[in-house]
Parts: C-alpha cells; sequence; structure tokens
C-alpha cells in the first residue's frame, strides 16, 4: 500500500506546483491523476497569467482590479497574497524554462487582458497553460525520485481516520481496475473544476467537479457555489473557447447590425471589461434581437494586424479553421458566452486549509476565495500555482509536526462494494447514465446560467433531485475491470450530480445580483444583506447553509463600472 | 443529420478473443469530429468502447489514433471529411476505418500504451532545462525570436500522432523518434540551457538518434499541432555538424553533406560521388578512405544491392563514376542560385512567424515576400546563443 506524507490529488498546475513544493521541503510525495497529467485541463488556458511585474505596476493596482472584478466579494487578505507574490512565481517559472514571450529588449513582454488597468498578462503565444505544464512536468520528471507519479489512477473517495483528519483516498488504477488505498497524511485535492455540470461548456471532459463532491462528501463545506462563470467568447455548437487575448490584442464585439455593442455596456473599457459584464451585455443582444439567427454575436480579430494574429493567437486561427470552418485573419466569427469556470468550490484557508485536519485544497477545485463573484481572466492559472505552491509547503511543514493516523481499511471494502453495485446494476431497469448526464447538463445550462430567476433555479433544483434518484440504478454496458471508462462516467456522474445540487441551492439562496450571479427577480446588488459567502456543508438531506463573512482590508465596496 | 458509419478496430482484452472489426452507425453533423462520433457511439449504444479523449479540440493530446490509415487526432478530423477520404480512396461507400496508433502495444480499443513507447523515449532526452549556475534576479534575458522559435516544438501535445507514423521506428523500435527530438529541439535552441553541445553529442552519437531518421515527412503530415518533428531534427543535425562539428558514428552527416555538396556541383544525384564523398570526403578523384570509412563503404555494399533489386536504385552503372549525365542548359544554374539564396538567407520558417499559408509560397513569391507574408529573419544561430 502506497504511503506519503503528502498525497496530491490532480495533475493539473495547481497539483503540480503542489507535488514540487511539498518535495522542495524535504517530505515523500505523490501525485495521483485519472488523465497523464499532460492532459490535464490546464492545458486549454489559451490567455496567459497575471502578475504586476513591469515598472509602473504595482500589486496593490492588481489586487483592487481583482477585488472590483470579483463584484467585492473576494477576500480581500487573500487576494493580496496572491498578487503580492505573483511576480516571484513568474520569475520562478521563468527559470524552469517556460518560454515566456519576449518584448524587443528580451525581457518579459506582456498583453492587456479585461478587467485590468495594466497590461499585466505573461503568455506563450497562446498556449501558456500547456506550456507552464509541460514545464512542471519536465520538472516531475527530473525530480521522480523524491516524487512518486501515479498516472491514470482515479480516486474513488477520500478516507478519514477515527478523529476526523484526513488519511488517505482510495484508488481505482484505470489500467487494470484494482482498487487500492493508499494512506497519507496530508491530502491535497488539485482535482480542477466542474465544468462539465453545464452544456455546453469550454471545459474538458474531464472536469466533473470530483474533488469537490469528494471533499464535501466527507464533510468539508464548499462555498460561493452560485458563482459560475460564463465566458463572454465560446463557439456555439460545442462551447469552445476564443481567448480573451483576441480582444486583449484589440478585437471588437459587434451585433448582426454590425454595431459595437460594448459602447453602451461599458464605455470605457468596452471589449475589455470584466467577464461577467460583456457576457450580459452579449446576452441582452441576443434575447433583443439584435443577435444573429443562430443565437450568437461577431468577434472581429480581422482587424488585429495578420503578423500578430499568427505570432499570438495562432491557436485560434486553428480553432476557427477546425472546428467552425472560419478564416479568423479574413472574417468574423460568431460567439456567444458559455459555460466556463467555477469561482466556488472547497473552502479553504490562505495556505490551502480545509475545516478537515490534514486536507488540502488548491487550484479551481478551491475557493479562497480571491475571484469572488468574478474571475478576472489570467487570475486563475495565478491562483493554481500561488495556492499550490502553499498548500504544498504547508501540508509539508504539517507532515513534518504530527504523526496522523491509520484510515481504517474497511474504507476500501466500502469503495469496492460501491463499485461493484455499479457494474452489477441490472441492464434494463433504470436510464443509461450517459442520458442523465446529458439532462443534467441542459437543465443546468438553460437554468443556472448567466441570467437567473427564482423559479428557473427552482426547475433546475427540481431535476437535479431527480436526476440523483435515477442515477442510483442507472446502468452501464462494461462490465470489464481494464480501462473501464464507462464505470468511471457513473462515479463522476455522482460527483456532478452534488456539484449541481449545490450550486443550485446557493443561487437560490442568494436573492440579489453580485458578479456572474445575476438575479432577474432581484437585479440590484445588495451589500447590506449579501457582502457575505455562503457556505454549504453536507446534512443527510442535502447542503445545509451557513455564512461567512467577506474578508476587507483596504477596498470599500464600490459601485462597479468599466 | 447525415449517417455515417465508422468501421472501429476492437480489443477487448479481458474477452479471451483477438482484434475484430466492428462497424457502427452514426448520426452526425458533417461537422463534428470523429471523436465526437465514437462518443455517440460509447454513449448510446455501447459504453466499453474505449478511447482516451478530454478536451475534444486538440489540445490535451489524448486521443491519438488512425483514421482510414492515418496517424491523427479524433477530435480535430471532421466526420464529413473522413467520410469522404474514405470514399476517395476505396471509392464507392465505404465506412471510414478507425485504428489505434501503430508502433505502440494496444491496451483496450482505441487505448494504447504509451507510457513504455512514447514516455520512456521522452524521459530519453533529458527533458528538463538545464542552466548554468543560478538563476539571475529577474528573468534571462534572451532575444525575442529565440523564444517564438522553441515555440514550435513546445506546441507539442504528445499525442503520438507523430511515432505512429514514423517509418523509422517500424524498422529500428529503438529510434528515439520524432517527438522527443522534437523535445531535445525545445531545450538545444533555447538559449538558457548551457548542455547545447552535450546533448547534441549525445544524440548524435546514439545509433539511435537524430541520424536514425530517413527524412520520410510521415510526421510532418501527422502532427495536429504544426511542430514538424522532421524540421526540429534537421535543426538539430545542422547545430550539431555545422556549429559544434560533432560527427557521428554511423557517418550520417557526413552522408548529408555529400548530398548536397553533389546537388550543389551537378544539379541533380550523382550516386557514383554519393559514397566517394560521404567516406574520403574532398579528397577528389581519389579514394583515400579512412579505416573507419572503408569499413563502412563495405558496409553499404548490401544497400546498394538491395536497393537495385528493389528498383530504388536504377542501375549499378549509378555507382561508376563518370557516367553520370549533366543537366540540360542553365539548369545547373539555377540550382546554385537557390544555394547562394539559401545560404545568404539562412533563415528558418516558424509557423509562429510566418502563419499558415505562408509556409508554401509560390516560386516567385519566395523571392519578393509582400508585406503581408513578410517573414521575420532569424538572427544567426551564434548571436541566438
Ligand atoms: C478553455 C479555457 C481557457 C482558459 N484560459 C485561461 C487563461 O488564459 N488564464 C487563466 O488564468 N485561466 C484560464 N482558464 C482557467 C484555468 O485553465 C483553470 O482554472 C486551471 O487550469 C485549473 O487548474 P487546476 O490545476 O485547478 O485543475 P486541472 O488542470 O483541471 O487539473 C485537474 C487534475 O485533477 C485530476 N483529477 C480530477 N479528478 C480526479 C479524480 N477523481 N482522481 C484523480 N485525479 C483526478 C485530473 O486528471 C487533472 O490532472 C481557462 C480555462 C479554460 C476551460
Ligand atoms: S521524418 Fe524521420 S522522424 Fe519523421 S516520421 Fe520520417 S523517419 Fe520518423
Ligand atoms: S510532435 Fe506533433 S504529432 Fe508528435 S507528439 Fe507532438 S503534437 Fe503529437
Ligand atoms: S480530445 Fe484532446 S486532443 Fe483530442
Amino acid at each position: 500500500m502506497p504511503r506519503h506524507d503528502v498525497l496530491v490529488i490532480g495533475a493539473g498546475l495547481a497539483g503540480q506546483r503542489a507535488a514540487l513544493a511539498a518535495a522542495e521541503e524535504g517530505v515523500s510525495v505523490g501525485i495521483v491523476s485519472k488523465v497523464h497529467p499532460v492532459r490535464s485541463h490546464s492545458n486549454a488556458a489559451q490567455g496567459g497569467i497575471n502578475a504586476a511585474l513591469q515598472e509602473g505596476d504595482s500589486w496593490e493596482s492588481h489586487a483592487f482590479d481583482t477585488v472590483k472584478g470579483s463584484d467585492y466579494l473576494g477576500d480581500q487578505d487573500a487576494i493580496e497574497i496572491m498578487c503580492r507574490e505573483a511576480p516571484e512565481e513568474i520569475l520562478h517559472l521563468e527559470h524552469l524554462g517556460v518560454t515566456f514571450h519576449r518584448n524587443d529588449e528580451g525581457r518579459l513582454g506582456t498583453r492587456a487582458f479585461g478587467g485590468a488597468s495594466q497590461a499585466r498578462t505573461y503568455y506563450v503565444a497562446d498556449i501558456t497553460g500547456q506550456a507552464i505544464m509541460h514545464v512542471l512536468y519536465e520538472q516531475l520528471m527530473k525530480h521522480s525520485e523524491l516524487i512518486s507519479r501515479y498516472e491514470e489512477y482515479f480516486t474513488t473517495g477520500l478516507v478519514l481516520d477515527d478523529d476526523g483528519n484526513c488519511a488517505g483516498a482510495v484508488m481505482r488504477n484505470v489500467s487494470d481496475g484494482t482498487m487500492e488505498l493508499f494512506e497519507a497524511e496530508n491530502v491535497i485535492l488539485a482535482t480542477g473544476g466542474n465544468g462539465q455540470v453545464w452544456q455546453p461548456t469550454t471545459n474538458a471532459l474531464i472536469c466533473t467537479g470530483d474533488g469537490i463532491a469528494m471533499a464535501y462528501r466527507v464533510g468539508a463545506p464548499l462555498m460561493d457555489m452560485e458563482m459560475i462563470q460564463y465566458h463572454p467568447t465560446t463557439l456555439a455548437k460545442k462551447g469552445f473557447l476564443i481567448t480573451e487575448g483576441a480582444r486583449g490584442e484589440g478585437a471588437l464585439l459587434l451585433n448582426a447590425k454590425g454595431e459595437r455593442f460594448m459602447e453602451t455596456y461599458a464605455p470605457n473599457k468596452m471589449e475589455l471589461a470584466s467577464r461577467d459584464v460583456v457576457s450580459r451585455a452579449e446576452q441582452t443582444e441576443i434575447n433583443e434581437g439584435r443577435g444573429f439567427p443562430d443565437g450568437t454575436v461577431a468577434l472581429d480579430i480581422t482587424v488585429v494586424p495578420r503578423k500578430r494574429i499568427h505570432e499570438a493567437l495562432r491557436e485560434i486561427v486553428l480553432v476557427g479553421r477546425d472546428f467552425a470552418g472560419v478564416d479568423i485573419t479574413r472574417e468574423p466569427i460568431r460567439i456567444k458566452p458559455g459555460n466556463h469556470y467555477a469561482m466556488g468550490g472547497v473552502k479553504t484557508d490562505v495556505n490551502g486549509a480545509t475545516s478537515i485536519p490534514g486536507l488540502y485544497a488548491a487550484g479551481e477545485a478551491a475557493c479562497v476565495s480571491v475571484h469572488g463573484g468574478n474571475r478576472l481572466g489570467a487570475n486563475s492559472l495565478l491562483d493554481t500555482l500561488i495556492f499550490g505552491r502553499r498548500a504544498g509547503q504547508h501540508s509539508a511543514t504539517r507532515a513534518k509536526q504530527i504523526e496522523a493516523g491509520r484510515p481504517s481499511s474497511a474504507a476500501l471494502a466500502d469503495e469496492e462494494r460501491r463499485i461493484a453495485e455499479l457494474i452489477g446494476r441490472d441492464r434494463g431497469k433504470g436510464r443509461r447514465a450517459s442520458e442523465v448526464r446529458k439532462e443534467l447538463g441542459e437543465a443546468m445550462d438553460q437554468h443556472v446560467a448567466v441570467f437567473r430567476d427564482a423559479e428557473g433555479i427552482k426547475t433546475a433544483l427540481e431535476t437535479v433531485k431527480r436526476l440523483q434518484e435515477e442515477s442510483r440504478s442507472a446502468y452501464i454496458d462494461d462490465l470489464g475491470a481494464v480501462f473501464n471508462q464507462d464505470v468511471l462516467g457513473a462515479i463522476e456522474l455522482g460527483f456532478m450530480l452534488d456539484c449541481a445540487e449545490c450550486s443550485c441551492v446557493a443561487a437560490l439562496h442568494r436573492t440579489e445580483s453580485r458578479g456572474a450571479q445575476y438575479r432577474t427577480d432581484f437585479p440590484e446588488r445588495n451589500d447590506e444583506e449579501w457582502l457575505k459567502h455562503i457556505d454549504l456543508t453536507r446534512d443527510s438531506d442535502g447542503p445545509e447553509i451557513s455564512y461567512s463573512p467577506v474578508t476587507i482590508t483596504q477596498w470599500q465596496p464600490m459601485e462597479r463600472t468599466y | 443529420m447525415p449517417d455515417y458509419t465508422l468501421k472501429v478496430r476492437r480489443y477487448q482484452p479481458e474477452s479471451g478473443e483477438g482484434a475484430y472489426w466492428q462497424e457502427f452507425k452514426v448520426d452526425l453533423d458533417p461537422d463534428l469530429s470523429v471523436l465526437d462520433g465514437l462518443l455517440q457511439v460509447r454513449d448510446r449504444e455501447d459504453g466499453s468502447l474505449v478511447v482516451r479523449c478530454s478536451c475534444r479540440a486538440a489540445i490535451c493530446g489524448s486521443c491519438g489514433m488512425k483514421i482510414n490509415g492515418r496517424s491523427t487526432l479524433g477530435c480535430k478530423t471532421q466526420i464529413a471529411e473522413a467520410h469522404e477520404q474514405a470514399n476517395r480512396r476505396n471509392g464507392g461507400t465505404e465506412p471510414i476505418v478507425v485504428e489505434p496508433m501503430a508502433n505502440m502495444p494496444v491496451i483496450k480499443d482505441l487505448v494504447t500504451d504509451m507510457e513504455s513507447t512514447h514516455w520512456t523515449k521522452i524521459r530519453r532526452v533529458t527533458p528538463w532545462l538545464l542552466p548554468e549556475g543560478d538563476p539571475p534576479e529577474r528573468e534571462y534575458v534572451v532575444p525575442p525570436e529565440s523564444m517564438i522559435d522553441i515555440t514550435q516544438s513546445m506546441a507539442c501535445i504528445q499525442c503520438g500522432a507523430c511515432v505512429s507514423s514514423c517509418l523509422s521506428l517500424e524498422v529500428d523500435p529503438e529510434f528515439i523518434g520524432p517527438a522527443a527530438l522534437a523535445k531535445a529541439y525545445r531545450f538545444v535552441g533555447d538559449p538558457r540551457d548551457a548542455e547545447a553541445r552535450g546533448r547534441l553529442y549525445d544524440l548524435a552519437q546514439d545509433p539511435h538518434g537524430i541520424y536514425d531518421c530517413t527524412h520520410c515527412f510521415s510526421c510532418v503530415d501527422a502532427c495536429p499541432k504544426d511542430v514538424a518533428p522532421m524540421d526540429q531534427i534537421m535543426r538539430l543535425r545542422r547545430i550539431a555538424g555545422d556549429d559544434h562539428d560533432i560527427d557521428d558514428v554511423n557517418n550520417g552527416r557526413r552522408h548529408e553533406s555529400a548530398f548536397t555538396k553533389i546537388i550543389e556541383k551537378k544539379g541533380t544525384l550523382d550516386e557514383s560521388l554519393l559514397l566517394q564523398e560521404s567516406y574520403a570526403q574532398g579528397v577528389k578523384g581519389k579514394l583515400i578512405p579512412t579505416p573507419g570509412a572503408i569499413k563502412g563503404l563495405v558496409g553499404s555494399l548490401p544497400t546498394a544491392v538491395r536497393g537495385l533489386r528493389t528498383g530504388k536504385m536504377r542501375s549499378l552503372a549509378k555507382l561508376i563514376p563518370g557516367v553520370h549525365e549533366k543537366l540540360p542548359g542553365d539548369a545547373q544554374e539555377h540550382v546554385q542560385r537557390i544555394y547562394t539564396h539559401a545560404e545568404e538567407h539562412r533563415e528558418e520558417l516558424n509557423l509562429y512567424i510566418s502563419g499558415e499559408e505562408e509556409l508554401e509560397p509560390e516560386p516567385d513569391e519566395a523571392e519578393t515576400p509582400t508585406p503581408e507574408a513578410a517573414i521575420e529573419p532569424e538572427p544567426d544561430e551564434e548571436g541566438g546563443r
């Protein structure tokens, strides 16, 4: 049975950074991922990563933009830490080998991004996430004596010891179906977001909220689950993302009449206002009949010089060509708001610690909360790295100080039974698990999206509850052990339904509009009642609601205009 | 929605049976992908059909497979295109043929064992930066072009399509292979790396290294991210040979430079000179080879004979000096002008600099680039380091 001081679950940017930081402290580290680490979704981040590193910029300015972007729901102590530590993190990555874009002097160069008062986004063409993640993976290979990699291992659940400390997790080896209990003094969840709960989404098929649900199931509170970002520029059919970098480079948003409609909604920042603002503007244009018949508006990238497009936006040239049949250098491309990012997640402190001793979370799975009601573009990669590193360091220090209890091996038997039951289900009786998944995605996209109201959210919540019931008898086809993706899909479906329920409950409960939560029945922000986080803890019949205050250090809430 | 037929090569290891073919009908928008088709089968009909996938957008590198015999990504191949291609190749209404990648063992259906093939070789090239001394306080200051230059190999998503398509790997499974060598260029081309020479020496000396590639272009065709692994290998060779004067055990470097020299002189390949130039360079008309070269020369005779048999070499007379025909008219001068131009410009086309269509310029465009197609010259290699 593998045993580690620090066991990292998830090998995207947050997980890999956490593993490297913990290993640097000299403890034994294991890192688990249900897909090969470089397949992790951090790959998809095209645009870049923020840091106030340029002369004339300051971490305070970065922090203020983040606070304002969050619609004042972000915790300012955490935001300060993130923005203060950002420059050093960028330099660290550069030293490890990330091929960041350079300016003419050969120094790090930046691009503009939405919601920011300065051009402070560092990037590698438009493969920033991929480039950083592959470089971190190089480091994992380099330090393979210190860090054991478990590639294509699927975590099915967390295990506590008798005193309620997190003491390990149960794994299924994807390649042969064997189940194993991994013991650990500390577990760091870095399992990413849950975009697959919505259909369509910019997120990859593996973004099913596993860690969020696993933490919730062992009693850790979730926070800000109603805050779901819809990205302004996604392709209609499959939800693919066109990076905000395009607007950063000067691309325009036009309605069907050819009007640059952002002039009405954000006269100063125009296309580069915060994402919630731009998405609502687009959706309003579409709803009021000024969009195209397929429910889209246009993004005009042809105004960006061709040479610059090829150098900095090549990935979207390919996306346009391969997935929309459009040459973005010659004609506008049709886009609409689409599900993109979970601001909420497992509630942690600034060291990534959850309320369960020994359980940490970092990255999109976690909620520190630095993004509050709305995440700024290029702040998520930063979040994964800063808080991934801090969780790695903190858990390593903890590992040196405490002697953890042992998880009971009953946990393994329980998980094995659960999966055997799933595989053994009667195929005639219930629905196909994949059907349930599809219905979930459609309901959530219809009712818990850019514009929401009580009636719609209630409909979604009822659907989710029914689907939870149906999922208990939903069946699969693959009864084998080797590479059984079918059974993993059914387990993921359970995780997704938990996440969906929490998002509905929180969205229904917050009777105001703030950031990504826009309630047509409560269109105003209400600081008096709602300048607070909604926390959800699992109870026998669903999530139980409590609140935690928003930490304010130096920026009092103001009206938010762009 | 139109119907398509997918003919999938399946292998279910627990069934006790060998691989078999199975056909599935899918109804899909023509602009969706072959992967979308497979996922539809999985969702609606047979959940035991397995294929690695995640991003659906040619970013994560999971879904390498062979479609109609060509190594590519399932998510990047439009189903309508694959359908047309199948028909063009076989005539009539043939199904789209989907198979697991080649040059790697199959685990189940379309899932292959990339660890034992691909990743082992990636680790072979010491895939991490080896800078000299402690890092500077701020960033390393490097020419901006050098970062754009290696971004092409950084764009690799480790999908394995090139590995699956590589002809050299079919013959020599130990060949380090296109993806790992492209990864090696990412460090050799990085001015922050202090071990370029050591890396190059290692890759030139390894008989399965940079000179084991046969220039077949398959990897260039297969790569979904335009990494052009073969180009990266050629750059490794050139930097090893020209800039570091590194010879290799297979005599590949001298063979290559003989090749180019002969064409410069004669316009076409005079095969009689090739052996001589490869093994006893620079000694005009006389064969004074080194002992190693004699061994190489003798060793290559069976290849020549095999070449004759398979028709690759058209006649034995070609090996006799002086028999080779001259080019007609001023063709030879044209060839020489190409050499001069290449020598003067020594620039490298990189997608991040030149864009898509400019990569294959019309012949006259190449002489006078239009402003749109402007290609930034690279600083010469020395300045870049
Ligand atoms: C299209 C797109 C573009 C984006 N662009 C940007 C950008 O430009 N800038 C920016 O800052 N942010 C961007 N983001 C957001 C950012 O990419 C993500 O929020 C961030 O990468 C999340 O990283 P992570 O490490 O938390 O999780 P991920 O990278 O998603 O990694 C999750 C890991 O957990 C593993 N895992 C999950 N469940 C299990 C399980 N049950 N068992 C074992 N392992 C498991 C997975 O295998 C994976 O390794 C973008 C997001 C998308 C979708
Ligand atoms: S060009 Fe070389 S590396 Fe590429 S497929 Fe052919 S033999 Fe393999
Ligand atoms: S070089 Fe291209 S084909 Fe080869 S692994 Fe990388 S992305 Fe795939
Ligand atoms: S699914 Fe990611 S590359 Fe095809």
